[in-house]
């Protein structure tokens, strides 16, 4: 019986997969000197930029990829990708000049630009492959002293910014992934909140791959200055690939004196076929830093996408009394493996950190936690409360925890949970005779178990989150 | 509007219906009464469809339609409804979101649009009202932390909800005091019509001092060995059940 619907699981399809058909501007596959020296011309990019990007090349030359995580990662062809896509069409100033089939995807997505734009307030930067097509709302917040734009144009327009900032929380060569973003990253958002500023809006981009054979390398640089609130969303749908395709972004959050940050994401790379071929792999650098005294970072992460995430979004309290919350809910299916969680490092003192997360593994699909609690030996009075749940669906498919500690002072109060549960046969009957199919009951079972996360997440990610845990888990029951 | 014939169900393999029939009319209140083990909420489980117990020969239709052929949440949708015995906690899903998800989707089975959810706040809030449900139990995640009693009570506020044309309430007595029971028989008689049907599966004749049956049957080993009206519940409850075998 449970066979059966697992079986039928299975059989469930990406339902966002569909490519759009746009001319691409793309440099030859491989990486070498000459290369990321092409990809910093191309963008115009002053002498210090392409120092930048030059010193992580040659750190990441000497580097090799990490093999500690719970994943099995297929050797990947470094010299077979091509690193810089753009779409031709640039330098719009109003919706009427977006190319109309990168509108249609955006509607197919679900995210109509235009809508967003009227009824739901958020300002989008949408990131089509590497280069920004279309940033709203940017005068709104330019009143307020706000800045929200891509990252190349913040290049030129606010190096002092960049440059004060840029791999100061996640330098060049912090690991493998985040020194190849640093080399060859194309575009991504940058955002500065000036002192005592309360962004009025979440600000929100939506990220996707879409030419074949490019990898996608974003960089995110996020501002709170003294004082100041910003609340920022990320969300990804990619389209239907065949070929594996490589992702390794890099996201960096400062967080001065008092400030606050919410950062949330809802991924959904495409995860491959039910057979295991195709996915996205990706592999991210997040990283934020509590650097002002009473400062706040909060990740929260839904994640059901890619073939294989590495993904550990962190956190640095560095400022006596911050504090940071990690909220994530995980789910993999067919031949999904991720491994995720978060390092939270307590420098300053009184500091405080959270951390809740919620696995859901079905189908063959491998499902790790892995986080740190370091305490510095500085850090008086630190406190930690982890809470690690893993759900599964089906018996062919894994949950792991690997919760590390390093506790370097006396005072330090650290607490870790942990349960395992099954969706129980008689749950789903019980729906059913309330005439709930059991598709649906999985869903809102599932959705149950993830509350807590998902209560954390924008109202305008709320509904889009529960349907694709939904969608992520058509059919599966243990 | 239920007819059950002949009908023979197994769980494991071991047989533990062994030729039941069964005619139950709109309006009718049904009591099937028998020792522990003699096969009554097989019967319960085999109407709904739970997966575990196997019709093996034998047939059950419900307006005409066959029954066997339907998938729980579809019989459930044509307006079938069970009390469980034992409810499950569905940790994290409110009830409100629970009944919703429920009430839509027997609508779309009926072809008839969602409802909004300031029309399904209002018929909640009169449901409530009628079962004397507590604001603090519909606040809280399915059946999670309630006590026997308020699970009972939960099932027959969740039968108010759905209104459906059988009901099936499999041991709604058991584990209630008097107080509870009184309540629960109350909501429980607040929804009979002259369409609706009910079938009340009970060990002792207790609960039928306040729902009253127009039938009552005994079920011993797989099959119904004798049936009556009330007076035959108050001869059991004197007798025991012995002297039917």
């Amino acid at each position: 019986m449970s066979d059966a619907i697992i079986h039928e699981v299975t059989q469930s399809e990406y339902k966002y997969g569909f490519t759009t058909d746009i001319e691409t501007e793309v440099i030859p596959p491989g990486l070498n000197e000459d290369i990321v020296r092409l990809i910093s011309a191309k963008k115009n990019e002053p002498e210090w930029m392409l120092e930048f990007r030059l010193k992580a090349f040659r750190q990441w030359q000497k580097m090799k990829m990490p093999d500690w995580a719970h994943l099995n990662i297929p050797e990947i062809d470094y010299q077979s990708i091509s690193y810089y896509a753009a779409p031709k069409k640039k330098s719009i100033s109003s919706l009427d000049e977006v190319d109309p089939e990168i509108l249609a995807t955006f509607e197919k997505l679900g995210i109509p630009l235009e809508e967003q734009k009227i009824l739901s307030g958020i300002a989008v930067d949408a990131v089509m492959d590497s280069v920004s097509v279309k940033t709203t709302f940017k005068e709104t917040l330019a009143e307020k002293g706000i800045i929200f734009c891509s990252f190349s144009e913040a290049v030129q327009e606010h190096p002092d910014l960049v440059k004060k900032y840029l791999g100061t929380v996640v330098p060049s060569g912090d690991n493998f992934f985040a020194a190849l973003n640093s080399a060859v990253f194309s575009d991504g958002s940058f955002v500065y909140i000036p002192k005592g500023v309360r962004c009025p809006m979440e600000l929100s981009t939506y990220f996707r791959i879409n030419t074949q054979n490019t990898g996608q390398f974003e960089r995110t640089l996020i501002i709170a200055d003294d004082e100041s609130y910003v609340s920022y969303l990320e969300g990804c749908t990619a389209p239907q690939r065949d070929e594996n395709q490589l992702h390794a972004a890099v996201v960096e959050i400062i967080a001065l004196e008092h400030a606050e940050v919410k950062y949330s994401t809802v991924q959904n790379w495409y995860p491959g076929d039910k057979e295991g071929n195709g996915g996205v792999y990706n592999f991210v650098t997040k990283r934020g830093i509590c650097k002002g005294e009473g400062s706040h970072i909060s990740w929260t992460q839904v994640e059901t996408g890619s073939a294989i995430t590495w993904k550990y979004p962190s956190c640095i309290l560095k400022g006596d009394n911050s504090t940071a919350e990690f909220y994530s809910v995980a789910v993999t299916n067919h031949f999904q493996q991720a491994d995720t969680g978060t390092k939270m490092i307590h420098l300053g003192k009184n500091t405080g950190s959270r951390i809740i997360s919620k696995g859901i593994s079905a189908g063959l699909s491998q499902n790790s936690y892995r986080g740190l609690v370091k305490v510095g030996p500085n850090a008086e009075n630190a406190r930690n409360f982890s809470q690690c749940d893993s759900m599964l669906l089906g018996d062919k498919c894994g949950a792991h925890t690997f919760p590390y500690m390093e506790i370097n002072n006396e005072s330090a109060i650290v607490e870790h949970e942990a349960t395992t549960s099954k969706i129980s046969e008689d749950q789903i009957f019980y729906c059913n005779q309330r005439g709930i199919s059991t598709e649906d009951a999985i869903g809102l079972i599932v959705n149950g178990y993830a509350k807590e996360v998902m209560d954390k997440l924008p109202m305008e990610f709320a509904v889009e989150a529960q349907k694709l845990l939904q969608i992520s888990l058509e059919g599966s029951v243990g | 509007m239920l007819e059950i014939k002949n009908l023979h169900v197994s769980i494991d393999g071991k047989e533990i219906l062994k030729g039941l029939s069964l005619s139950v009319k709109p309006g009718e209140v049904h009591a099937i009464m028998g020792p522990n083990g003699s096969g009554k909420s097989t019967l319960a489980s085999a109407i709904v469809g739970h997966p575990a117990f196997e019709v093996t020969s034998g047939s059950v239709t419900f307006e005409g339609r066959n029954l066997l052929e339907k998938d729980p949440e579809e019989r459930a949708n044509e307006g079938i409804f069970l009390s469980f015995q034992y409810p499950v906690e569905i940790p994290g899903v409110s009830m409100v979101n629970f009944m919703r998800t429920a009430i839509n989707e027997q609508r779309k089975y009926r072809k008839l649009p969602p409802m909004s959810a300031s029309d399904f706040l209002r018929f909640m809030r009169e449901k409530k009202a009628l079962v004397d449900m507590d604001n603090k139990l519909t606040n809280r995640s399915v059946n999670e932390g309630f006590s026997g009693g308020e699970k009972k009570k939960n099932e027959i506020f969740q039968m108010a909800m759905l209104e459906p044309k059988l009901a099936i309430l499999d041991e709604t007595d058991s584990g209630l005091d008097i107080d509870a029971l009184r309540i629960v028989a109350n909501g429980v008689n607040k929804l009979k019509s002259p369409e609706k049907s009910t079938i009340l599966i009970t060990h002792y004749q207790r609960l039928l001092e306040y729902i009253v049956p127009d039938y009552v049957h005994v079920l011993h080993d797989g099959k119904i060995v004798k049936s009556g009206t009330k007076d035959l519940a108050l001869e059991l409850e004197a007798k025991g059940y012995d002297w039917l075998k």
